[in-house]
């Protein structure tokens, strides 16, 4: 038999909400456990064995350079490396830091602003790295992760759709909330994925998939304007978790001041 | 054709007769506050007083109309297409065994047969043209002609049209001639009934129900007229093939690819549009895998994905590509329109785009090239 793929879990500037979401994968962990080697997994156990790894899950940005180094040594560890979530893939909540002078911040922030050693900006892994794949979402969604793995033993492309939120959305026989309740949905512009979870409650999806291939987004911000959504609440919608997603980012200064 | 008369007091007898013949009937009840297609027990679990209101990217209703009507909401937000044609299903999974493997394929014939109750006339148009498509080609869909073969089909001819409604312009409704079991037409004090077939015969004699009076028959007829008549949208068949074939290259792709978002909710609501992908998966452990056929839309740029990319990548692309094959490729294909007038994809589409205010924008655009070229 093959010798059990090791996989190892990273952690960067992030809240842990994409680990929790594979230590959620409750009825299949032993199935996993099983079927791959868990080398590094800080958050599950202490014990770590080294490197090289055949899948790198890492979740967070990359906002300091001590970081910028550590992801470098992973990238050279790993076989493939899958980003996991919004952090990883596009910077997540706390590249909304972004849009400012960081020193601002830290000035404002922190007692002793001279022990902060931060980036300008807070990266997406793919920033400093090549990067095999991306899981999106805020957290990830733990099926996902499932398919992930899965296709990655039978070496085959993992299924992660690429296309709008609303054809998930109309698959599960949801009436659409834009059409019925007039409420500001990013739908049509986020990546499908999650399951049309917050459509399924009445709630506008807010973007925590990031953008869908050919996300049409500046047409979607001309129709929520047009629904009466000011200039700063356009803004306020783009820039959540995939703020600094380049189609998001590019948008929502358009809108800005307007 | 015989006309008979079904008083409201009678439907649950109607309902009854149905799932004694061993139909699971689905029609529109009130869930979260719209009329949506499920199991319907009780003809008084029908939307009684329900009206919807609909524009382009705008649905509601009101639940304030007399009690008496149950079906004033006309449509509901998505058809019977999911019914018939299911959004996601499995197509058949693999399993290692000791001596190799063993393939299971889900028996369609397996399901209790559907009762359709409600189909309004543009949507049983649509039933026909899914037949032509997924059952009476050389790859027939089995699922759907198996389910389809054993369905009943209850039509309630249109009373009422939406804002958005103009099968009268495409010749689909608001009357439906055949393909039907039975015909409802819903008057002041109860339905006009005919039957379609055979089996809706059979039905009704079973029923033993009263002949409609000349009065009632009238006011069905009229209302149904009324119904044509209030129909403001319009979209002229006449060399429509013609007119988009030769507009390939118009700067009015563009212009609506600005504002179309490539969300594909149109295609997901149309009743006709019938693309899929298969996709497979495996689990973990490497002993069973599967295959799903999933709706697909034109309006993803993976539709479009050939050797080396996709080619479809912007999305006025892809708009012209839905529209022509809807209005002018699929009369090529299968001898029909690909639409029969129920204005969904107006309706979900959440900028409103309407393909009929599109198509009256082509043919002006023709028509004053037109009237140029022919000055000297
Ligand atoms: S609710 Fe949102 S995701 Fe669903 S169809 Fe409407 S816009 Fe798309
Ligand atoms: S193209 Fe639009 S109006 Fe025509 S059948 Fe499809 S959803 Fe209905
Ligand atoms: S026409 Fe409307 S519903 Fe269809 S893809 Fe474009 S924006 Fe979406």
């Amino acid at each position: 038999m093959r010798r059990k793929p090791r996989i190892a879990v990273w952690k960067f500037a992030s809240c842990d909400g994409c680990q929790l979401s594979l230590l959620d994968l409750e009825d299949h962990l032993l199935e996993i456990a099983d079927a791959v080697d868990i080398a590094y997994f800080l958050e599950a156990s202490r014990a770590t064995k080294p490197g090289p790894y055949d899948i790198s899950l890492v979740e967070g940005s990359i906002t300091t350079p001590h970081d910028r180094r550590r992801i470098l040594q992973i990238r050279r560890q790993s076989r493939f490396l899958v980003t996991i979530g919004a952090c990883a893939t596009a910077g997540g909540i706390q590249a909304l830091r972004n849009f400012r002078k960081v020193q601002e911040f830290v000035r404002l922030v922190y007692a002793h602003p001279e022990y902060i050693d931060t980036l300008e900006h807070s990266h997406p892994v793919s920033d400093f790295v090549p990067v095999d794949f991306e899981l999106r979402g805020c957290p990830v969604n733990k099926y996902q992760v499932l398919e992930l793995v899965s296709a990655l033993l039978a070496g085959r492309r993992p299924r992660v759709p690429r296309y709008s939120l609303c054809q998930e959305c109309k698959r599960r026989g949801l009436a659409c909330v834009m059409v019925t309740r007039n409420e500001p949905c990013l739908g049509p512009i986020v990546q499908a994925g999650c399951g049309a979870l917050c459509p399924a409650y009445h709630r506008p999806c807010f973007g925590c998939f990031g953008p869908a291939e050919g996300a049409q987004v500046a047409a979607l911000a001309q129709e929520l304007r047009r629904r009466g959504r000011s200039g700063p609440e356009v803004v306020r919608l783009l820039r959540t978790f995939n703020a600094w997603a380049p189609e998001f980012r590019e948008e929502s200064v358009r809108h800005e001041g307007a | 054709m015989n006309a008979y008369w079904l008083s409201r007091d009678r439907l649950d007898a109607l309902l009854e007769a149905l799932k004694r013949r061993g139909y699971r009937v689905i029609g529109p009840v009130m869930r979260e506050g719209l009329p949506t297609l499920a199991p319907l027990e009780r003809a008084r679990d029908l939307p009684w007083g329900v009206e919807a209101r609909a524009a382009p990217g705008r649905y509601e209703v009101r639940e304030d109309a007399p009690k008496a009507r149950a079906f004033d909401f006309v449509l509901t937000p998505q058809g019977w297409k999911r019914l018939l044609f299911p959004p996601e299903r499995l197509l058949f999974r693999v399993r290692r065994t000791d001596l190799g493997y063993e393939v299971t394929t889900p028996d369609p014939e397996a399901e209790p047969p559907l009762a359709l109750f409600g189909v309004r006339p543009c949507e049983l148009r649509a039933i026909q043209i899914h037949d032509r498509v997924l059952s009476q080609g050389p790859f027939a869909d089995e699922a759907y002609t198996a389910r389809r073969r054993a369905a009943f089909i209850v039509v309630v001819q249109c009373t009422r049209s939406l804002e958005t409604c103009f099968c009268a312009s495409v010749g689909t409704g608001p009357e439906a001639r055949e393909g039907f079991d039975l015909a409802l037409t819903e008057v002041t004090d109860g339905f006009v009934v005919v039957s379609g077939s055979f089996k809706g015969a059979d039905l009704l004699q079973e029923m033993d129900l009263p002949e409609a009076t000349e009065a009632q028959q009238r006011e069905a007829r009229e209302a149904v007229a009324r119904a044509a008549r209030s129909q403001r949208r319009r979209l002229d068949p006449q060399g429509l093939r013609d007119l988009l074939y030769g507009n390939l290259e118009s700067p009015l792709w563009q212009e609506i690819g600005e504002r179309c978002i490539g969300c594909g909710n149109c295609t997901m609501v149309c009743p006709t549009c019938f693309c899929t992908t298969v996709e497979d998966g495996s689990d973990l452990s490497g002993r069973e895998a599967w295959r799903i056929q999933r709706w697909d839309s034109c309006f993803s740029v993976e539709y479009a994905y050939i050797h080396g990319g996709s080619i479809r990548r912007s999305v006025a692309s892809r708009y012209r590509q839905w529209l022509t094959h809807k209005l002018a490729g699929w009369q090529d294909q299968f001898g029909t329109l690909g639409c029969v007038g129920c204005g969904r994809c107006i309706v979900w589409c959440p900028v409103g785009i309407d393909l009929t205010e599109e198509v009256a924008r082509f043919r002006e655009q023709h028509a004053a090239v037109a009237a140029q070229e022919e000055q000297p």
